[in-house]
């Protein structure tokens, strides 16, 4: 590493041959735009849908499956609906969808983790037993799991990714905690009479942030291709409301005839993962260059059901 | 073999933690669950009450967990309350189907990933890692569904060579099973790209290239074979994935298989069907991943001790 002056940036956790070199650096400068943009990108879409398209996705017209074309440019549905306009409006329920449910598991994670961390043994076995019940469940499993018994719409799907994604981090963070415990500075803390809540909010959680940032950010993709899967399904919005997932199924079957219709949400939605990821994967070797955390979560994690090995959580088998 | 067996004891409060959260699926529904499920279809306060006592929901929680598990141990899923056939029978009727999907798609994860993370890794940032790169980090991006949609608008609508629906041929399945596993042959490739550079940097290699091992020896006998033991284990964490992806598939293309049932099912609420299928999923992941565990036992000894020790 030449370039160790005041930047943390380092190479990514695929790893580089070559040395830091130009390579790395316009890696880095990249990854800095597509942050700004991702971050632009999704505000946009979420607040102010307005400011790209005027017209009412909504709102149905005369020209009914027409290609695109400078009035439509993304052509428009079989009841004349413009597909642009979906297409901008459709990102709300998703985005909503992804960025609420990853926050709700980002905070239950971290809180159902430190809490197992600190706990006694016993309580600790309990709590972490059920974290491996709930990962040995495919995260689209237990997401339909409970839309079926919520109901359908963008609260469940919230509820849903939150839920899911919940063991992920509680896993990740529980470790981290364990690590930490017999840091000096925590048990320094302990001796001067600090208790375990006080310890946990003061002393743990900072040092846990770097963490919790890289895990939550580097968790979007997948909530985004949770969350689309789930509305394709037809479990999202009710129907005449644009969204990415139910509009590309409602697509499908005009396919032959107006391939419009479902691609343009498809690439949004491509985009959007890519964006996430690549954002993801730029924090990453900012904040944390070791970490392969976003492996982990993109495997669902393990089940592990043998007593956890007596082995520093560092060197668990890399997963992915 | 005492691995093994000390493995398969290791499973079983999981697979009781398993049952349990399908037990509890039933009571996760607000308000009471028979009015819920019959909410609109004009049940009579009988029928409402009928429902009730198939359901068990008049005993006594633990009463009601024992029950469940006696029937689950004599291979009874409980009946679906639609049909009024076993749901056992139902799962099982249309499990070979997705089990199909799921194999086809992982054989497509491992024909292209692996081969493609291997010529990538021997040559990193070559002309060929570049765009396998890009490849990966787009496989991963892309939604099963979309790309499902992309190739039978390409294949089947524009250039007429497979089918767009499923009709039982392998014709039919080539593009179900690309499409779901590109994903995962995506994360392959990522996964043995890596590990292969970290191989080719290790002692062993520099010794077995010292002794003038041929170049192709070095890659499949030694880099190779160090680099299937992280693959193994992450096909086996995908499996749930690809399982999970191969129903959702299957609604796309309109096969007959668990996928259509359960989403049906869950549109219908209609609990005890989902309630098996999260115990049949539940318990074929965590069977997997012991076959992986076995696997990978056999390919490296020593993870036989760790993983199953103490």
């Amino acid at each position: 590493m030449t370039s160790t002056t005041t930047s943390t940036i380092a190479i990514g956790p695929v790893v580089v041959l070559d040395k830091p070199s130009a390579t790395t650096r316009a890696r880095s400068v990249l990854g800095r735009i597509a942050l700004a943009v991702t971050i632009v990108f999704f505000l946009v879409l979420l607040v102010a849908p307005g400011l790209l398209v005027h017209v009412d996705p909504i709102a149905t017209g005369d020209d009914i499956l027409a290609a695109p074309s400078a009035a439509h440019l993304f052509g428009t549905d079989q009841l004349g609906r413009d597909v642009f306009s979906r297409t901008i409006h459709g990102a709300h329920p998703v985005l909503l969808a992804s960025l609420l449910g990853v926050l709700l598991a980002t905070v239950a994670g971290v809180a159902l983790g430190i809490a197992a961390g600190v706990a006694p043994r016993w309580l600790n076995t309990v709590l972490m037993r059920a974290v491996d019940v709930l990962l040995a469940l495919p995260v689209l499993l237990i997401a339909l799991m409970l839309i079926a018994t919520a109901g359908s719409g963008v609260a469940s799907i919230v509820l849903a990714i939150g839920i899911a994604f919940t063991p992920g981090f509680a896993r990740i963070v529980e470790g981290s905690v364990r690590r930490l415990r017999s840091a000096e500075f925590v048990q320094a803390a302990y001796v001067f009479g600090s208790t375990r809540l006080r310890t946990s909010v003061r002393h743990l959680l900072p040092n846990l942030v770097t963490e919790v940032v890289v895990l939550g950010s580097s968790a979007i993709g997948w909530a985004v291709l949770t969350a689309t899967t789930l509305s394709f399904l037809g479990l999202g919005v009710l129907l005449p409301q644009p969204d990415w997932g139910s509009d590309l199924a409602a697509g499908a079957t005009n396919l032959s005839i107006a391939w419009w219709l479902s691609t343009f949400p498809g690439l949004a939605i491509t985009v959007t993962i890519l964006l996430a990821n690549f954002s993801g994967d730029y924090l990453m070797t900012l904040l944390d260059p070791r970490s392969k955390a976003r492996f982990r979560l993109f495997t669902g994690g393990r089940a592990r059901t043998g007593r956890r090995v007596k082995e520093p959580v560092d060197s668990e088998p890399e997963v992915a | 073999m005492t691995f093994v067996l000390r493995r398969l004891a290791s499973m079983v409060p999981v697979l009781i933690g398993i049952t349990l959260v399908a037990f509890l699926l039933i009571h996760l529904i607000p308000g009471d669950p028979a009015k819920v499920i019959l909410f609109g279809s004009n049940a009579t306060p009988e029928q409402i009450d009928q429902l009730r006592t198939q359901l068990r929901l008049d005993q006594p929680l633990w009463r009601q967990y024992l029950d469940f598990l006696g029937q689950l141990l004599h291979g009874d899923l409980g009946t679906s309350y639609l049909t009024q056939n076993s749901v056992a029978h139902e799962l099982f009727s249309r499990a070979p189907s997705t089990l199909v999907l799921t194999a086809s798609a992982l054989l497509v994860a491992i024909a292209v990933g692996v081969p493609l993370g291997l010529v990538a890794g021997t040559r990193p940032n070559s002309a060929f890692d570049k765009v396998a790169r890009a490849v990966s980090f787009l496989g991963v991006a892309v939604p099963y569904f979309f790309l499902a949609l992309v190739m039978v608008l390409l294949f089947s609508v524009n250039l007429g060579w497979l089918p767009a629906i499923d009709d039982g041929t392998v014709a039919g399945l080539v593009i179900p099973a690309v499409s779901l596993g590109w994903g995962y042959a995506a994360i392959l490739t990522r996964l043995v790209r890596g590990r292969i550079i970290d191989e080719y940097r290790s002692e062993y290699v520099k010794s077995a290239r010292a002794r003038g091992c041929p170049e192709w020896r070095v890659l499949l006998r030694h880099a190779l074979r160090n680099s299937s033991i992280p693959a193994i284990t992450t096909i086996g964490l995908q499996f749930g994935n690809i399982l999970t992806g191969a129903a959702i598939t299957e609604v796309i293309f309109g096969r007959a298989g668990l996928g259509s049932f359960l989403a049906t099912s869950i549109t219908n609420k209609n609990i005890p069907v989902v309630q098996g299928a999260v115990v049949v999923i539940g318990i074929g992941y965590v069977l997997i991943n012991l076959v992986v565990d076995v696997i990978v036992g056999a390919v490296d000894p020593r993870t036989r001790i760790a993983v199953g020790a103490s």
